[in-house]
């Protein structure tokens, strides 16, 4: 296995309030390859935004990395001072949000939004600045780009926003692109050119992607790897490939099967019953155990003892006692 | 005999500009748009942002009065009727909306609110009430003692099946889900899409299930319209429409739908375009600024909603 452009071990990110600690992100281990697409998939409240901002260091209070190493092309990034900070968050990493007019300064040209950084970290010229902001801006797919410089955040539909985002975002060549949720408030022809577009983007720069999304349609079309969280931890990670055809945590496997499949229609959906559960209070075993299926075959130790990683298969893992049953 | 006969449905909404926002134009949101639903049979209307599937549903109960158009609903045009006779036959359309907040007071308890519509209508005795209400907590998958929480105490998907309870109290004979499911996350959302497909089954409701996710529509309806810019560009039953779409918006909807089988990946470039801003649409059919097939002739005149095969309309002069 190459080595890792990504690591994190261990990392937790706690949020102290009035009413309690709430563990939003609990003890998360983590691979990505140079240049791979990893799908972060799971429901609100799982905690993948705030181990998405986590691995920027982009967490603010009440909420605070508590634990864990990370580790990125080659720094530890627990360890960096601002200054490093700001080079990392600039040529390091790369993010983008759900809502890309609330991430675009709205009083700011776009051309100016996209070259700012370009002067400020790679040295660049106003001048020589300006006409890469007009290339990124065609790289992304916007018509017209030295007049759509000039253009203000509002004067863009959802989609041209997510694409200046994009060409914000990859503007210095980051070995990593954070997309959170990108395409969740488009609509889905735009949501397809906006995959499309970061498929293109990430593989031309050799950049590597982290999509974090609710939609496993989305990971199935893109992601190389897939991670799944439930309850702020990651619970299985694999392959696409494995992840599909081979899930091995109940979670995974409720998860796929609850979402109805176009051109695959069944009478009724598998739901998950139950609710996910509250993150301010301790919990014993395994998270997901109060609506597992396959608790009551596995037994006791689900409610008493946190699932460790254990391999299901070839490069793939799963927090399940199932596992180590089998 | 269809329960609901709408006819030539349009609704419109001012834009207003100006220090003395005086309306200048009018935006079309929907546009000439007829639809059907019989007792028992669930319609699944779909289509994107702007495309005035929700302001369709809408008027479809009178929530918001079409500017033109009939509606006839078990034979009566429910527009030619004085207010108290509306009333009355508002009890047979309910809506369920995505954000159950919209129709749950904050300060009343959610079993309150539920019992609300039979105080409205004086129907039945208090102790009627409270057992009708108690006995519909528990259909929709609540316990009896979550009667007197108030709805912060709940989450999404409790607060959807009280929702559900709140427009199924008055037993309805037309149910409107307004894009009901989505802003559930999917496994709470498959657990309301069981609950509200096995309701319609019991209850013999016609359904209008409105949502831009193509397949919950799948999931749900019997017979599906498509709904673009304003308009109902195709509608047929489910199987036919997913088998032989004739239009090519449906075409290219389901093209962008990302299907969930990483051994399936879709090599295709992704379809052109965004939807139309309403104040701005393409002259003849609206759809061929974002249209592979378009021909000269449809900058010129809008096609028509027209037969194209057995139950199944389209509007398209390429169909």
């Amino acid at each position: 296995m190459p080595e890792p452009l990504l690591s994190v071990r261990g990392l937790a990110t706690h949020f102290v309030t009035r009413r309690g600690t709430l563990r939003a992100v609990d003890g998360v281990d983590l691979d990505l390859a140079p240049g791979e697409v990893l799908g972060l998939v799971g429901e609100s409240g799982c905690g993948k935004t705030v181990l998405a901002l986590s691995l920027m260091r982009l967490v603010e209070p009440p909420g605070r990395i508590v634990a864990g190493r990370i580790a990125f092309d080659g720094s530890d990034v627990m360890a960096m001072d601002d200054k490093a900070l700001s080079r990392l968050r600039g040529r390091g990493m790369g993010m983008i949000f759900q809502q890309p007019r609330t991430s675009l300064d709205p009083l700011i040209r776009i051309g100016n939004q996209i070259s700012e950084p370009l002067m400020q970290h790679a040295g660049m010229s106003r001048a020589a600045a300006a006409r890469e902001a007009i290339a990124l801006l065609e790289a992304v797919g916007i018509p017209a780009a030295q007049a759509r410089a000039k253009s203000y955040p509002h004067e863009l539909s959802g989609g041209q926003a997510q694409r200046v985002m994009i060409a914000i975002a990859l503007s210095l060549k980051p070995r990593l692109l954070i997309a959170d949720e990108p395409t969740t408030s488009l609509d889905v022809t735009v949501q397809a050119q906006i995959l499309a577009l970061l498929r293109e983007r990430c593989q031309a720069l050799g950049t590597a992607l982290i999509l974090v999304t609710h939609d496993i349609g989305v990971v199935a079309q893109l992601a190389d790897g897939v991670a799944v969280m439930y309850a702020g931890r990651v619970v299985e990670q694999g392959s696409v490939a494995a992840i599909f055809a081979r899930p091995a945590h109940p979670y995974t496997q409720g998860l796929l099967q609850s979402a109805p499949v176009l051109g695959a229609r069944r009478d009724r959906l598998n739901a998950i019953e139950g609710n996910i559960p509250d993150l301010s209070q301790p919990i014993a075993g395994c998270a997901f155990a109060p609506r597992c299926e396959a608790r009551a075959a596995i037994g006791q130790r689900c409610d008493t003892d946190p699932p460790v990683p254990l391999p299901a298969g070839q490069d793939h893992m799963a927090r399940c006692w199932r596992l180590a049953a089998a | 005999m269809s329960l609901v006969e709408a006819a030539g449905i349009a609704v419109r909404y001012p834009v207003r500009t100006g220090v003395l926002q005086r309306p200048t134009h009018w935006i079309r949101a929907v546009d000439g748009a007829d639809i059907q639903l019989r007792a028992g049979e669930t319609v699944g209307l779909v289509g994107e942002s702007g495309s005035g599937k929700s302001t369709l549903g809408r008027a479809l109960i009178a929530l918001r009065r079409p500017d033109e158009g009939s509606i006839r609903f078990n034979g009566q045009d429910i527009l030619a009727l004085e207010a108290p006779a509306l009333k009355v036959l508002r009890r047979k359309m309910q809506i369920v909306f995505q954000d159950p907040n919209a129709s749950l007071d904050p300060r009343r308890t959610v079993g309150g609110s539920v019992r609300m519509g039979l105080d409205l209508h004086g129907i039945g005795t208090r102790a009627e009430r409270a057992v009708a209400v108690r006995k519909l907590f528990q259909r929709v998958g609540l316990r009896p003692e979550h009667m007197a929480r108030f709805p912060h105490e709940f989450s999404g998907g409790q607060r959807q099946r009280i929702g559900i309870a709140r427009a199924l109290i008055l037993e309805p004979q037309l149910l409107v889900c307004d894009e009901a499911v989505s802003a559930l996350d999917v496994s709470v959302q498959a657990q309301i899409l069981n609950l509200l497909k096995d309701l319609q089954a019991e209850r013999g409701l016609a359904m209008l299930f409105i949502s831009h996710n193509l397949a919950v529509i799948e999931h749900m309806a019997d017979r599906i319209a498509v709904m673009y810019a304003g308009r109902i560009v195709e509608e047929a039953p489910r199987d036919e429409l997913f088998a032989a779409p004739r239009h090519p918006y449906t075409r290219t909807l389901l093209q962008a739908v990302p299907t969930p089988d990483p051994t399936r990946r879709d090599p295709r470039p992704p379809p052109l375009g965004e939807p139309p801003d309403p104040a701005n649409l393409p002259t003849g059919c609206r759809f061929r600024s974002r249209c592979p097939i378009a021909m000269p002739r449809c900058a010129e005149t809008e096609p028509v909603l027209a037969e194209v095969g057995s139950g199944h309309r389209a509007a398209c002069w390429a169909a």
